[in-house]
């Protein structure tokens, strides 16, 4: 999978021709769909259900996307990529958005040719220990065997962390989920660490006895896990970010899937314009004037995304509160 | 007629090389349009991720990337370089087993080669990796076949002169250690190549003529007398031209190690790429190293196959 990936993404760096004119809202509309990165499996993120479709906050996004673009949240195919492989699709132009719980860092933002949209997760790195190894914080992990992926800001994190408190690891570092997780459970590695919203996820969905493992109290690290389009097309990051504040200005409005078809005719002007009922928002970002309406009809505002996906797995909301509640999610005003 | 295919071929290699640049300036310019970092520069910056071994220099997170490369292509030519002998010395044994007057023998030594060469090597390296790591004890229940020897989910434990392995804290620390992902895919690369060297070993006898197997027979040699001092010589020159491709892709195939977490160098570069984010040069590296082996590999088998050419009836 890796190899083809990075051998298209080749041919497209190096025979595409430098004019690469058409925007990606032009190119998206044209083909009738938005090709979206996803993780290739990650409960509550991402992962296909028992009937193959796509779940998750990352896929509601994409669908945000689809929404206000066509009016239509089908309209959008998934590209499931692993840690190494989501950055060269998007710059290659093989996916139009990455939707695949990616920390946003400067280095990635400067020099990998593309933007961060937003935070769709407030997240930070833990380690998960087998409980019988009655380990009880991250400071006894002196001298143990770590397993992570690579590719990752957990791999730099995982490092840093050992080197400023003195202690010493040895990584083991396999790029596939599966193949990795296989290394923790079957005993090859003390330690899984990642973000702690994928080692709740792994823990609920993959251990085979969920209880048997335990979260360390330590978050190592920020990591506000986002979307993010290419660089240098001002329009379409208009459009993918936006999708994304009208999930989260829709909880804050309390307009929801079941509501807002009623909540329309209301007199409040911050639903007005949202809706589309006054101004010409939608238009300003080259989109029907029902954009909002349609993301939040037809995927669901954020609350209702994140009680969907990641609550029935055991995430807290945390720092992913509306920031009326106390939390960091907060959408610049529709007006 | 000399003067126009001189002129075709100018033409050619002109042609190539337009398209070589044609393709280069593209590169550049869409990787400026689209504000990726290019260049090398990034090889001199530190690296902040560990690795899980090393062969013969230490490393650590504070290092530069070119060094990390570096540990990881000794790596590669560590797996390769023992994997080729051990290939060869199995792969013969086997070959050799399957023309045994023993039937028994011969048949299980077929069976071994369909079976390696017919499943694919990356599901044979998952299958090595998860025996060992499956089917061994974590550390504190360690086997101890021998004194001072551990055989465990983390490794096999050795113990040096004066450096016993001792259990502390998660994991035994002393002596030598062979890791669970390189003893995977030092057993996946020897088992997989030593299938095919066996049909070369078995096709290199074979095609020594019957009359020199009838001649060291009526001159009375012993079986072991004939291979060495009749077969052997012979087959051996037919032999060196297909071993070569075995030991290029037995190499080759080390790149493999990603799937189980053996740090190779593909394995360090892929983390150095996206760490990066700079593919392009990420795999110039990976291919300029891969040709640089096996143009030497090659190098010095043609210079062996032109010697023991020599020594034989064509000469």
């Amino acid at each position: 999978m890796r190899i083809p990936l990075a051998v298209a993404a080749f041919a497209s760096l190096l025979a595409t021709s430098a004019a690469l004119a058409q925007s990606t809202l032009e190119a998206v509309q044209k083909k009738g769909f938005v090709q979206c990165g996803v993780n290739v499996g990650l409960a509550g993120f991402s992962q296909p259900d028992s009937q193959g479709v796509w779940k998750g906050i990352d896929v509601d996004l994409c669908r945000a996307v689809a929404a206000a673009v066509f009016g239509d949240a089908g309209k959008v195919r998934f590209t499931p990529l692993t840690a190494q492989q989501r950055f060269t699709a998007l710059q290659s132009g093989e996916i139009d958005i990455l939707s695949r719980n990616t920390t946003w860092t400067i280095t990635r933002d400067t020099s990998l040719g593309l933007n961060f949209v937003g935070v769709n997760y407030y997240d930070g790195q833990g380690f998960m220990v087998p409980a019988k190894k009655k380990v009880k914080s991250a400071r006894q992990l002196n001298g143990a065997t770590v397993c992570v992926q690579p590719g990752t800001t957990t791999e730099l994190n995982l490092a840093d962390y050992f080197r400023t408190h003195n202690m010493k690891f040895k990584p083991v570092v396999i790029e596939k989920l599966e193949e990795v997780l296989n290394a923790y459970f079957s005993g090859r590695c003390d330690v899984y660490t990642t973000d702690v919203s994928g080692l709740v996820a792994v823990r609920a969905s993959r251990a085979p006895k969920p209880a048997e493992h335990v979260i360390l109290p330590e978050v190592i690290s920020k990591e506000p896990l986002g979307p993010a389009v290419r660089h240098g097309d001002d329009r379409w990051f208009d459009v993918v970010k936006w999708s994304l504040f009208a999930m989260i200005e829709a909880e804050e409005l309390g307009l929801g899937s079941k509501n807002i078809e009623q909540q329309a005719g209301s007199p409040n002007p911050s639903i007005q314009r949202f809706v589309g009922a006054s101004g010409d928002i939608g238009k300003m970002l080259g989109l029907d004037n029902r954009w909002a309406v349609n993301i939040v009809k037809q995927v669901g505002n954020y609350g209702e995304s994140f009680d969907a996906n990641l609550k029935p797995l055991g995430f807290e909301r945390g720092l992913n509160r509306l920031w009326t509640q106390g939390g960091l999610m907060y959408a610049p005003p529709v007006r | 007629m000399k003067a126009r295919g001189l002129a075709l071929q100018a033409a050619l290699a002109a042609a190539l090389a337009l398209l070589a640049w044609w393709l280069y300036s593209n590169a550049a310019a869409n990787l400026a349009a689209r504000g990726i970092s290019s260049g090398f520069a990034f090889l001199w910056r530190e690296a902040g991720f560990e690795i899980g071994e090393t062969t013969f220099a230490a490393y650590s997170a504070a290092d530069t990337y070119l060094r990390a490369l570096a540990i990881g292509l000794a790596n590669t030519f560590r797996v390769a370089a023992i994997g080729v002998v051990l290939a060869t010395l199995l792969g013969s044994l086997v070959g050799l087993a399957r023309l045994a007057p023993n039937w028994l023998l011969a048949r299980i030594a077929a069976a071994y080669v369909e079976t390696v060469r017919n499943i694919p090597l990356l599901v044979q390296l998952f299958f090595w990796y998860a025996v060992i790591t499956d089917s061994l004890p974590p550390p504190a229940e360690a086997l101890e076949p021998l004194p001072g020897v551990f055989l465990t989910n983390r490794g096999i434990f050795f113990p040096l002169p004066g450096d016993v392995p001792q259990l502390s804290g998660f994991n035994f620390s002393g002596g030598a250690a062979l890791t669970p992902e390189f003893a995977a895919l030092l057993i996946g690369l020897t088992t997989y190549t030593a299938g095919f060297i066996a049909e070369i070993v078995r096709a290199g006898i074979l095609s020594v003529p019957r009359g020199q197997v009838e001649a060291a027979r009526s001159l009375g040699l012993g079986r072991r007398a004939e291979l060495r001092h009749v077969l052997l010589p012979q087959a051996l020159r037919l032999m060196v031209p297909p071993m070569t491709s075995q030991y290029l892709n037995l190499t080759k195939n080390s790149s493999l190690a990603v799937a189980i977490g053996y740090p190779d160098l593909v394995s360090i570069a892929n983390t150095a790429m996206n760490q990066t984010g700079q593919a392009i040069e990420g795999v110039a590296v990976i291919m300029a190293v891969f040709l640089t082996i096996s143009l030497s590999i090659s190098a010095f088998m043609n210079w062996y196959n032109r010697r023991s050419a020599l020594r034989g009836l064509a000469a």
